[in-house]
């Protein structure tokens, strides 16, 4: 009896901290998360299982209309063009339903991604699949995963710096400093920020 | 045993949101523009009202839908001690070329005031641990309890919420 109540208190203990500390269902950091296959803005289909010389990944969850999306496309941009070569690309997620999302489609992110001359894959969660799995909850969202004997660990979830509105006035790059902590094989110091971002959009 | 424990974490969830608070009044002709220090104080009063706290912006299209509810919200309990708060998060600089036309444009009753302080990874979980920072989000509370949603609302599902503080 006594180790039923045991187990029991364990139990709730862990549940409530487990409730507490994560706002929605979800990846937390050290957990595993999936790959999966999904449209890109060329034609393709896109897994990370594809990028084989790959340390890890900057998944973000971002779109085409939302103004806190469109104020970081060029710094998402940076970000890959300074991570993909030490083995942290840049794989960007459409999760809107384009059909309550006007200008979310596959055919208006193909018109974006060639404006802003996107230097990484911008694909589509058709059916929104993937984006619940990863508990993403606004664009731009970021999940970095780091590979290892190949399985993808959350390394670090949320914002990409501390100012969205003015990049002159960022003062804590939590993207940068986490994947630069990763190269150096240690465990980001912050692993989780939020930031203000528009809900993603379902019927 | 499974059902003793799922029960306890379903009773702890319904336990778990609670936070109690005080303080401050303010006044508005145009739109007063606050960090987080000067808008927590109207986030935890206790002066016997049930506060509708909405999380917004112009430009987030969910949020725009759901402001009429608000409206009609403030409206319908007016006599009851409940004010409804506006919490704009447009980027300060269109408060003069979008936000000040939209409030024209509908006529807004409610307060509205713009939340400006850029460290929002500070701020977010002060208003909610809960809170990722998508919006609409919407927070209620009244002396006695206290509740954060990060979720759009159609009126009768916003007037059901608000009906769980007054009774």
């Amino acid at each position: 009896m006594k180790t039923i109540k045991t187990i029991l208190l364990v139990s709730v203990f862990a549940l409530i901290t487990a409730f507490t500390l994560t706002p929605v269902e979800g990846y937390k950091v050290g957990d595993i998360a999936t790959d999966f296959k999904l449209e890109n803005v060329d034609g393709k289909m896109v897994s990370l299982s594809d990028y084989t010389e790959a340390k890890g990944f900057v998944v973000i969850f971002t779109c085409n209309t939302c103004p806190y999306s469109v104020v970081y496309e060029d710094r998402i941009i940076a970000l890959d063009k300074k991570y993909k070569s030490k083995g942290y690309p840049v794989i960007a997620i459409n999760p809107n339903d384009p059909k309550a999302s006007n200008g979310d489609s596959l055919a208006d992110m193909k018109i974006r991604a060639s404006e802003k001359g996107f230097t990484f894959p911008y694909l589509f969660d058709k059916g929104q699949k993937i984006y619940p799995q990863y508990g993403a909850t606004r664009t731009p969202h970021v999940y970095i995963l780091k590979k290892e004997n190949n399985k993808l660990h959350v390394a670090y979830i949320g914002a990409i710096d501390n100012n969205s509105r003015n990049p002159n006035s960022v003062t804590k790059r939590y993207v940068e400093d986490a994947i630069d902590a990763l190269l150096l094989g240690k465990k980001p110091e912050k692993n989780t920020s939020r930031a203000i971002g528009c809900s993603i959009k379902s019927l | 045993m499974r059902k003793i424990q799922l029960f306890f974490c379903v009773a702890i969830l319904f336990v778990s949101c609670k936070e109690e608070g005080r303080k401050d009044l303010v006044k508005t002709d145009s739109i007063p523009s606050y960090n987080y220090a000067e808008l927590a104080p109207l986030l935890s009063k206790n002066d016997g009202k049930t506060y509708v706290i909405n999380f917004w912006a112009t430009w987030c299209a969910p949020c725009v839908k759901e402001l009429p509810a608000f409206e009609k919200l403030l409206d319908r309990y007016k006599g009851e001690n409940v004010k409804v708060l506006l919490v704009s998060l447009d980027f300060p600089s269109q408060i003069e070329s979008k936000l000040i036309p939209f409030i024209k444009k509908n006529q807004l009753k409610s307060q509205v005031v713009l939340m400006n302080d850029p460290d929002q990874d500070s701020w977010i979980p002060k208003i909610s641990k809960n809170w990722s920072g998508a919006i609409p989000a919407t927070l209620i509370y009244n002396s006695k309890k206290r509740v954060f949603y990060e979720r759009s609302f159609e009126y009768a599902e916003l007037e059901n919420e608000l009906q769980k503080f007054l009774n």
